[in-house]
């Protein structure tokens, strides 16, 4: 078994795919803990369904790199359902499920309607799963997950004390002069990125996972923010390597292999908190 | 003076809900405001917060008093009833109002926040999880992080709510304390028994004409007695009960 992970590992493309399953599982679980506190998991699925339409779209022009187009539409979609839970006629929740369930819709029409490609299913699937595309990076994404996660790693620690302040108590934060709105839009331009860079990793249809899991996990133990935090950054990078090792021995999918990978850590902890609880 | 409303219009959506506030408050004086539910009590507390501009007039900061200093003790919410925080990072967070852009806290902020801790009892409880307390000692918590805020002014809206009698009078004594040092109070309520207790000062909104002055003058005008009376006859409702 060794054998064959050396083995594997000699290929360049295997390191790339583990580096850059590291580090989105690492930025997705720092930001997990702040989106599940404020009541906004659903954020990260929406905004995933929005870049998937957003892919089909670029599709249709041909892009060598869609990232061009994904990146600012997802990003876009952040700010405006930020802003719309705070002050539309459209409450929160529908407006989310509107813009994410129109935006798969749109994103399977067009590429039906458009596509050049013979196996549209087998598309359609790679995007909502992720399935191999991780295994076929090239440098200049690998380049990019790179980039972009040192960048949302340090404005995580550059302002995490504003973090917390504006997750634990906005009102508060906002009257003794903290500007909460900013840092609001902060956490969802953070957030699209984090979901189109990991739509690579795991699919659009399982990013919520990578958010929410190693948060909610690390929460049935642990009691302090900055606790969850690590912890939360610990478990995500010890599930995406580990579902990263068993998808390539087992030949599973990988996204799905790191959710599962993280279910099971979930259930753990819930054990260790009801038994500590007692 | 260190704060004044002059002929301050409040409301939200095009209507008016307060008209002609005027008040002022001094430095180390005992405000309560008191009105019934509807009244724009919560509107009057975000503009004074300066989270929200009123419709019509100005309201004046003296004394180097700025709209961010003003320790606020909001009512929980209920993202805090499950939130992994301990007790030193919420009163700790208090601070942020010092910070500007340095992404941490130093060292006069953090002895700042151990000094608050101890003036209101919960040093002890510093590496607790903010959830697993008590309700009145989460007030305190949040009370400690207030004070880390500011040393001028605190705005409380309902300190008391759901708290039992006995950490309610605590919870007032801290307070009244606190006031004798030398903040400011402003005190929303609808507690009358304990306003005609503690305030210096009281305004009444939601009434017409709305009512602004010492707690002698209110208790002499027919609002006053009334809602005293009012007040009385519920606490006495509620021992009855028991």
């Amino acid at each position: 078994m060794i054998d064959k992970l050396v083995l594997y590992f000699e290929y360049p493309f295997v390191k790339y795919a583990m580096l850059v399953g590291v580090l989105i599982a690492l930025c997705s679980s720092l930001l997990g803990v702040t989106l599940v506190l404020k009541r906004f998991s659903f954020i990260g699925d929406g905004l995933s369904h929005v870049a998937f339409g957003a892919m089909a779209v670029a599709s249709l022009f041909d892009l060598s790199n869609d990232m061009i187009v994904v990146l600012p539409l997802t990003v876009l979609s952040a700010v405006v359902l930020l802003r719309g839970s705070q002050s539309a006629k459209i409450k929160g929740d529908a407006s989310l499920a509107m813009i994410s369930v129109g935006a798969l819709a749109i994103g399977y029409l067009l590429l039906n309607a458009f596509s050049t490609s013979t196996n549209i299913s087998g598309d359609v699937c790679t995007t909502l799963f992720g399935s191999t595309s991780i295994l076929t990076l090239n440098k200049v994404d690998v380049w990019l997950c790179i980039i972009m996660s040192v960048v949302v790693i340090g404005m995580f620690l550059l302002f995490y004390h504003k973090i917390f302040a504006v997750t634990f108590d906005e009102t508060f934060a906002k009257a003794t002069g903290t500007k909460a709105d900013s840092y609001n839009l902060l956490i969802a331009v953070i957030t699209a990125t984090i979901i189109v860079l990991a739509m690579k990793l795991v699919g659009s249809l399982l990013i919520s996972a990578l958010i929410i899991f190693p948060a909610v996990s690390s929460m049935r133990i642990f009691k302090s923010f900055l606790s969850v935090i690590l912890s939360s950054a610990v478990i995500a990078v010890f599930c995406a390597v580990v579902g990263i090792l068993i998808s390539i021995l087992a030949a599973t999918p990988v996204g799905a292999t790191i959710v599962a990978v993280n279910i099971v850590v979930f259930g753990i902890f819930s054990a260790i908190g009801a038994l500590a609880g007692k | 003076m260190q704060l004044k409303c002059n002929q301050v219009s409040l409301g939200y959506e095009g209507r008016t809900i307060i008209e002609n506030l005027n008040f002022q408050v001094n430095a180390g004086d005992y405000l309560y405001i008191v009105g019934e539910n509807g009244t724009g009590k919560s509107t009057l507390i975000k503009t004074l917060l300066g989270l929200r501009a009123p419709l019509k007039g100005t309201i004046e900061m003296g004394e180097g008093l700025k709209s961010s200093e003003i320790g606020y003790l909001p009512q929980q919410t209920m993202v805090q009833k499950d939130f992994p925080a301990s007790v030193w990072e919420v009163v700790l967070s208090g601070n942020l109002n010092k910070c500007g852009l340095r992404p941490f806290y130093n060292k006069q902020e953090k002895e700042r926040a151990e000094a608050n801790m101890k003036k209101l009892g919960i040093e002890d409880f510093k590496k607790k999880c903010y959830r697993d307390l008590s309700g009145g000692q989460q007030q305190r918590v949040l009370l400690a992080r207030a004070l880390c805020a500011t040393g001028k002014m605190l705005l409380l809206d309902e300190p008391v709510a759901g708290l039992d009698p006995k950490i309610t009078n605590e919870m007032y004594e801290l307070i009244q304390k606190l006031n004798e040092e030398g903040i400011t109070i402003i005190m929303v309520s609808h507690d009358m028994q304990a306003a005609t207790l503690y305030a210096d000062h009281i305004l009444h909104i939601g009434h017409k004409p709305l009512f602004f002055g010492t707690k002698e003058d209110y208790l002499k005008t027919e609002t006053g007695r009334t809602f005293t009376e009012l007040g009385k006859l519920e606490e006495q409702g509620e021992e009855y009960d028991r």
